[in-house]
């Protein structure tokens, strides 16, 4: 563990690593833009510059001392690239001196020399390195009058990735993310000077699984994103931490929201599960459901058989009133891997002291040539690992084709699936099994096929109205909040919100989205289970969590804040803290620091309430 | 700290406090306005033609080639009473960005002039309009139909806000 000096003040640092790096761990940032620490370091920014020095010997190898008494510091007569500079013993570096400063000045000059003036048009304008760095290390006026290099604006690299020439200060970062981490090297430099500028090569595609990772990488907005592109500024939207239940990694990500509609995702860095990457798929899929092709309220099938909307008291009458019609033995139940951990486990409950005798199936989607080495898994649902852990010994053992003959033989008279569709899944059984449940019940988030032939239909919250955990592949546990707003559970003091879903009043044209009346499935059985004469207690996603870490060993001891602090906590591994790491996060919107807040404020709100 | 100010009759000089020179003295004031140049109109039969440095409804300035705002949204978060809402798109011209959307909603409006101060494009300036009535709510909110103001219109105050410029930018070399 060598021990370095930044402006005197001692730092324990890691052998092999950079100055940059050792400093950025202890809290001083130095500016960088072509440095990242999943990529080589090529110092080609030089706003990393500091000044760097060791103590002098003496010919006998002892430390020459001033009359005081401290070493004499030997300074390199140059500056040095620290985020190329291996720490050492007793290194001495100066950041914060004038003629580092002075660099700094000199090193954003010559990158704002042809960098446009078009921050206006910029999606990436708000989150931008080259806007924070200049405001914090530039003198904030241009010497220059000149006519600026005019150079490609718009050019498609690819499906979902564009590129603006003029933007580009030449970090690599991109070319590097596709050589490195990609190994689908498609571009490079072509042209030198400040003609310099990034290419593909002659007939190839900027196309990858992964090619949008390159925004988020891009200090500046050369590379923004064909599906988000003027959607919104970035300041008018709130981000929320959540997980993405695209498949059953669980990468971490931001919900970026605007009127209670979510207009993009972005990864957010964990580096026990998708470090700093997420996948197109995801962030292009995981949002559109959401929005769209909702169901608002509870529906019922009237006697003219048509869906009508009914209130939640009357859906949930309804359904208890199905539930008794049938003996416990005829009911089967389709679950999701798509419930969270406290869904399952209400859900546990449920079945435990009402319907003990049903039939429970679980609904797994896999989907092979979904799977590759780097993040993306088989597996399509986020939370089956958990459900498989919670409902443990309620599930059965059947093949959809015994599921479906138990059904049409009318074993099973009530189907009730949960947060699937059953045509889409399982197509033509999925249908027979539809067509031949005497009463089929449906809790789902979006209208289907299956909504469509239901008897009584749930509407379900979807991840970003609800709070709460997920089990991903490797039986880490990770908590979400909520990012939008329901009917049933408007704007909380301690939810994000942007300025203007916060501010906005009543009758402002502008100030809500849509919102929805739909349940998470513990609230939904917390409800039920009221009707029935028993009271819960259940009055937050907590509570439910509470419950479940004390009764189901694997959850032993977790709770919402140690889930946040360790950013998520491995099946039955709460006393065995993994080392800790460092989550670097390269730029996004300020001031964002108090992400994981919620949690305490929320927590607190409720006690108020 | 307790300290006793003197009040205003302590600080009144010994002529003022015998009252009746003062009266005299504001009614020579008030006789002097009777024959002097008249400040009053007779609105609304006489209209008030204010010069560039009216601040009345904030419009959009339409130039030859379209309209100027690139849809930058920073009026939108300057904007303290939350009045302007802008929703952007893309276009073929140099500018990629133009506006959708844009809506001012008058009755938020307090015309404190912060929209056209942060404008990088010259876009949206504050014009002479003061003649504002709706009947309902929905027609207080302007849309972009009605915000668009060709820039000849728009002279004065743009003259106006390039004379008190905050920021001078340096002189550019000319081309020969």
């Amino acid at each position: 563990m060598p021990t370095i000096y930044i402006d005197g003040k001692p730092i324990e640092a890691r052998e092999g690593q950079s100055i940059l790096e050792a400093a950025l761990e202890h809290g001083i940032e130095i500016p960088h833009f072509c440095w990242h620490p999943a990529m080589s370091a090529p110092a080609n920014c030089r706003i990393c510059l500091v000044k760097v020095g060791m103590p002098r010997r003496k010919p006998d190898g002892s430390f020459e001392t001033d009359e005081n008494g401290n070493p004499v510091i030997q300074y390199m007569p140059k500056l040095q690239p620290s985020c190329r500079y291996p720490v050492s013993e007793g290194l001495h570096v100066l950041f914060q001196v004038p003629e580092v400063i002075e660099s700094q000045h000199a090193v954003m000059e010559f990158l704002l020399i042809n960098h446009p003036l078009d921050c206006p048009i910029c999606d990436e304008a708000g989150e931008c390195k080259l806007q924070e760095y200049a405001y914090f290390y530039s003198r904030g006026k241009s010497r220059f009058v000149e006519e600026k290099n005019h150079k490609p604006k718009h050019v498609i690299w690819g499906p979902n990735v564009i590129f603006d020439a003029e933007r580009c200060i030449s970090c690599s970062r991109c070319i590097r993310y596709a050589d490195e981490i990609l190994h689908d090297p498609v571009i490079d430099f072509v042209d030198r000077g400040d003609h310099v500028t990034i290419e593909l090569f002659p007939g190839t595609q900027f196309d990858n699984p992964y090619s949008m990772n390159v925004i988020e990488l891009c200090p500046v907005g050369a590379l923004t994103s064909r599906d988000f592109r003027f959607k919104a500024r970035v300041w008018e939207m709130s981000f929320t931490p959540s997980v993405c239940p695209g498949c059953a990694r669980g990468c971490n990500m931001y919900v970026g929201v605007l009127q209670n509609q979510i207009l993009r995702l972005q990864p957010r860095t964990n580096m026990y599960v998708n470090q700093y990457w997420m996948c197109d798929a995801g962030r292009l899929t995981q949002y559109p459901f959401v929005n769209e092709n909702r169901i608002d309220k509870p529906l019922v099938c009237t006697e003219n058989g048509t869906l009508t909307e009914v209130s939640w008291e009357e859906a949930l009458n309804a359904f208890w009133n199905k539930l008794q019609s049938v003996d416990a033995k005829e009911i089967g139940i389709v679950v999701s891997g798509m419930l969270t951990n406290e869904d399952a486990f209400a859900l546990r409950r449920f079945i435990q002291e009402y319907i003990p005798a049903a039939t429970v199936m679980l609904m797994t989607v896999e989907d092979p040539e979904f799977e590759d080495d780097f993040l993306r898994v088989r597996d399509r649902r986020p939370n089956t690992r958990g459900v498989q852990t919670i409902l443990g010994d309620f599930l059965a053992s059947l093949s959809v084709e015994e599921f479906r003959e138990k059904v049409e033989s009318k074993q099973l008279k009530l189907v009730w699936v949960i947060g699937e569709d059953l045509e889409q899944v399982w197509s033509e059984e999925g249908r027979r099994i539809a067509d031949g449940a005497d009463t089929l019940i449906v809790a789902a988030s979006n209208a289907s096929p299956t909504t469509q032939v239901a008897d009584l239909v749930l509407s379900l919250a979807t991840y970003a109205e609800m709070e709460g955990t997920f089990t991903n592949i490797d039986g880490r546990v990770q908590h979400f909040i909520p990012a939008l707003t329901t009917a049933e559970r408007p704007y909380r003091w301690g939810m994000k919100a942007s300025r203007w879903d916060k501010m906005g009043a009543w009758n402002d044209r502008w100030s809500h989205g849509p919102q929805r009346h739909c349940r998470p499935l513990w609230q939904i059985l917390s409800a039920t289970a009221s009707i029935a004469g028993h009271s819960w207690n259940y009055r937050k996603a907590a509570d439910v969590f509470a419950d479940l870490s004390q009764t189901v060993e694997g959850f032993a001891k977790m709770t919402y804040a140690l889930l946040d602090e360790r950013r998520g906590i491995p099946l039955g591994k709460v006393d065995e803290p993994e080392p800790p790491v460092f989550h670097y996060d390269s730029h996004r919107l300020k001031p964002e620091s108090e992400e994981y807040r919620y949690v305490q404020v929320y927590d607190k709100a409720e006690q108020w309430w | 700290m307790n300290v006793n100010q003197p009040s205003e009759r302590q600080k009144m000089t010994f002529w003022e406090k015998l009252y009746l020179p003062e009266i005299a003295r504001g009614l020579g004031i008030t006789f002097k306005m009777l024959i002097g140049p008249k400040m009053t109109i007779q609105y609304p039969e006489e209209k008030y033609h204010p010069g560039g440095y009216y601040r009345g409804r904030p419009v959009l300035v339409l130039d030859e080639d379209g309209e100027r705002c690139v849809a930058c949204g920073l009026c939108s978060r300057v904007c303290p009473p939350l009045a302007i809402e802008v929703r952007a798109g893309e276009t073929e011209r140099e500018k990629e960005r133009y506006p959708v959307k844009f809506e001012i909603n008058m009755l938020r409006c307090i015309f404190c002039g912060l929209c056209e101060e942060v404008c990088p494009e010259e876009a949206i300036v504050m014009s002479k309009d003061l003649e504002m009535v709706f009947e309902n709510r929905e027609s207080a909110i302007l849309g972009k139909e009605k915000l668009l103001v060709p820039v000849a219109q728009l002279q004065d105050r743009l003259e106006y806000l390039r004379m008190h410029q905050y920021y001078e930018p340096p002189a550019r070399v000319q081309d020969a």
